[in-house]
């Protein structure tokens, strides 16, 4: 019976592997791999651009509700398929280039950012032998391809030979290159304790179990600090409230991507959904133990279904923030980045590596990494605190 | 600490999510072509022409006097006057408009033809959902279009509408021949008339206007 | 020499003559960032992923960007500019590029190992090992590197300190103009 019932399990957890495994043994073994990277490509295209199609719904009913409004109700059941709506009014929508815009660049653009923000999704095990790609070097490719997110974004900025566009490409391009300092840092700590780069291998090392808890980096003092400390970066990242100064639809309007309209604009919108799906993913990945359940008496879970409701759980966190925190300034914006999010993320290396070597129990080491963390941040906030003084604000030019 | 402030944030946007899910009184939203608010009073839109009785144009009040289209700012009122004579509201013999066309595409209910009315025979109406399928011939309305009956007047501005009833009653019984003792009398139904409007608005409230531009222009 | 290769090189080659031929100065950053790429994905071609990876993350993401950045801050529109492409000291700079790659190119033939390596197997090199390169053998050399960066960063902050000390002083100025 036992047999049976972990039998059925394990043909759950890998049902798409199973089934790839089937179409691909029917083809010529020379088209085989070919095939094989496809199917798991179309299958990443297909599910995540589905994924970013609900986001969207799911964003706007959340921020709704916690508006006490209803959001989009009217196509289809609860409003689900006004993803629908929108991308059909996209697709029909009139493709407008500015007169004084850079052709080819501006083309080029959305063209670069779509493709660089689906690059990543190659590393990210989405469940148990459930990965497009097992690099050697899984994250070192995830960040290439996130730096290549940048060069889009200047592209857009720059070709549509608008002010707006410009300013909003400046600050974006600061900003993400600001916060990516902190987001890599963040994420050495646990390449540094997972000894490895591998996503699959990172994955792999948090999924055994002491007792019944799992071997999650976010159950340990400098792991929990860590996550915060990424997906604070991750936020800032995808250019989502409260750090979406590069859009700021309320002065530059849409920032970047001003002058693009129909269908590129909607390609620039999945760019950014995409991101942030992608960096949330890779937050599970180092952090929240990618597929692997946070409980053993829970492994029967199929693994795929552990790592989408993180997802989503995660993607619910972004909209929770993004319905609570007003926008940035951009000097507030640059001292968080490299007055608090930098020495917090060196500190943390420190602490990863200090969790390695601190002799005692669990206890032991938890309340002293803990301690190692809790203090200096105590310490720092009290510190850019004290460097606040309101005073009254001269005017240059308007006295 | 740091991070305090935002964790309250959070705590209040939590709080206003389920909320949102348990209790109905949180939501403000009126989901408007099913829901509809009740038209609020003091609001104000385009002007429609004030008629007593059940026939616009035996009941209607203006006198073509033209004041109104002189004073209009944008200039969106036109009038023509009638040839012969017929009584008014209080009962004496008065031209009528031919004509009375009001530009809505023109006007920027201002309300100053209401003000100068000096028969309170313009009035503004506050119903909001108007459109028409050609933007120069329908948005020119009409002295048919434009009018509304008393009751409707009673039922979007109830306390204007009754001192307005309150004065035309007192003026139609200044008006009216003292020794004709049967003109008192015929007076007194037009007097009482009034008073009973409310209750007949009651009644009809649900019914949309006879004449109701929205309906015109629907067909 | 597969056809990836060739097409890599190709891309390679025509993104960075591109750049210098452009006129407009950010046309000439995006030819250049086509042949970083370009050169990066040559590197993973060659199983080299660490190099690869790297060279998209520093060149792709840091340099071009960083010079992007500095177009957008200096100059709103550079195709007014008409400079011509060939600078007057262009014999002098193909007389140098000839220098540089007869170096090169002699360093290259007389490579004893090239010739024994196109046989044998391309060595297999995981970014585990170069990390452990970096950290033992080649820890020093690594420690200087980072002294060098450190000091070119406060050699910066030192460039742009006497700016913001002179602030409250500038700002007096300004008003006086102002007026």
């Amino acid at each position: 019976m036992a047999s049976m019932n972990t039998g059925i399990v394990e043909q759950a957890d890998q049902i798409f592997v199973v089934l790839k495994g089937a179409v691909v043994s029917h083809l010529p073994t020379i088209l085989q791999p070919l095939v094989s990277a496809i199917i798991s490509v179309i299958a990443v295209v297909a599910v995540f651009a589905g994924l970013f199609a609900l986001t969207t719904v799911f964003e706007r009913k959340g921020l709704g509700r916690m508006q006490n409004r209803l959001g989009p109700n009217r196509v289809g059941p609860f409003g689900f398929f006004q993803p629908a709506a929108d991308g059909i009014k996209s697709l029909t929508k009139e493709d407008l280039v500015p007169r004084a815009a850079d052709k080819i660049v501006h083309f080029l653009a959305p063209v670069v950012l779509v493709a660089a923000s689906f690059l990543g999704y190659a590393v990210l095990p989405v469940g148990r032998n459930m990965v497009v790609t097992n690099l050697d070097a899984g994250v070192l490719y995830f960040f290439a391809a996130g730096s290549m997110v940048e060069l889009g974004v200047f592209m857009a900025g720059w070709s549509s030979h608008s002010k707006y566009s410009l300013l909003g490409a400046m600050r974006a391009v600061a900003q993400m290159i600001s916060y990516e300092v902190p987001l890599v840092l963040a994420s050495i700590s646990v390449i540094m304790t997972a000894g490895s780069l591998s996503t699959v291998d990172i994955v792999a090392k948090q999924a055994q179990y002491t007792g019944t808890i799992a071997h999650w980096y976010v159950f340990t003092p400098w792991g929990f600090a860590g996550f915060i400390l990424f997906m604070i970066a991750a936020t800032a990242e995808s250019n989502r409230c409260p750090f979406d100064l590069p859009e700021g639809e309320s002065e530059i309007i849409a920032g970047y991507f001003i002058e693009y309209s129909g269908f590129k604009f909607a390609l620039f919108f999945a760019g950014e959904y995409l991101g942030m799906l992608a960096t949330s993913a890779l937050a599970i990945t180092l952090f929240l133990g990618g597929w692997s359940a946070p409980f053993s008496f829970l492994a029967w879970v199929p693994s795929w279904i552990w790592f989408f409701a993180k997802l989503l759980t995660l993607i619910f966190c972004f909209i929770w923030v993004r319905g609570t925190l007003p926008r940035l300034r951009m000097d507030q914006l640059m001292g968080l980045a490299w007055k608090f999010m930098l020495p917090m993320t060196i500190l943390n290396l420190f602490v990863a590596a200090a969790w390695r070597f601190v002799p005692g129990g669990l206890p032991v080491r938890w309340f002293v990494c803990a301690a190692m963390l809790v203090i200096p941040f105590a310490l720092l906030s009290r510190g850019l605190r004290s460097e606040k003084k309101l005073q009254t604000r001269t005017y240059r030019f308007a006295e | 600490m740091v991070g305090s402030g935002i964790l309250k944030g959070l705590a209040e946007t939590a709080r206003n999510f389920v909320g949102s899910y348990a209790s109905e009184e949180r939501m403000t939203t009126v989901e408007y072509p099913e829901e509809k608010l009740p038209r609020i009073e003091a609001s104000r839109n385009f002007p429609f022409l004030v008629f007593d009785g059940d026939d616009w144009h035996a009941g209607m009040r203006c006198v073509s006097c033209q004041i109104c289209e002189k004073e209009c700012p944008p200039k969106c009122i036109y009038i023509e006057k009638s040839t012969d004579k017929k009584p008014d509201a209080v009962g004496k013999l008065q031209n009528y408009p031919a004509r009375f066309d009001i530009d809505i595409s023109v006007c920027m209910s201002c309300q100053i033809c209401v003000e100068v009315c000096p028969f309170d025979a313009i009035k503004m109406d506050n119903a909001f959902e108007y459109f028409a399928t050609d933007r120069f011939g329908d948005l020119v309305l009409d002295k048919q279009k434009l009018s509304r009956s008393n009751e409707y007047y009673h039922q979007i501005h109830p306390t204007e509408a009754a001192n307005v009833d309150a004065e035309l009653a007192a003026a139609r019984a200044k008006a009216a021949p003292k020794p004709a003792a049967p003109a008192a009398a015929a007076a007194a139904p037009a007097v009482a008339k009034p008073a009973a409007a409310p209750e007949v608005t009651a009644s009809t409230a649900n019914k949309p206007a006879a004449n109701d531009p929205a309906k015109e222009s629907n067909g | 020499m597969t056809i990836l290769f060739l097409i890599l090189a190709v891309l390679a080659i025509v993104g960075a003559s591109a750049a210098m031929a452009f006129r407009s100065a950010v046309h000439a950053i995006l030819a250049l960032a086509l042949a970083f790429v370009s050169l990066a994905i040559l590197y993973l071609s060659l199983d080299a992923q660490f190099v690869g990876f790297t060279q998209i993350i520093v060149y792709v993401g840091a340099v071009a960007i960083l010079a992007v950045f500095a177009i957008m801050m200096t100059r709103s529109d550079s195709a007014h500019h008409h400079t011509e492409v060939f600078s007057k000291s262009w014999l002098t700079g193909l007389v140098l590029a000839g220098g540089v790659f007869t170096v090169l190119a002699w360093a290259v033939l007389g490579d004893k190992t090239q010739h024994a390596a196109a046989d044998a197997p391309a060595p297999v090199t995981t970014v585990t090992q170069i990390g452990e390169a970096l950290m033992q053998r080649y820890a020093f050399p690594l420690e200087i590197m980072g002294l060098l960066l450190t000091a070119a960063l406060i050699g910066a902050v030192v460039l742009a300190m006497p700016l913001l000390s002179n602030k409250s002083g500038a700002k007096s100025v300004t008003k006086g103009d102002a007026r």
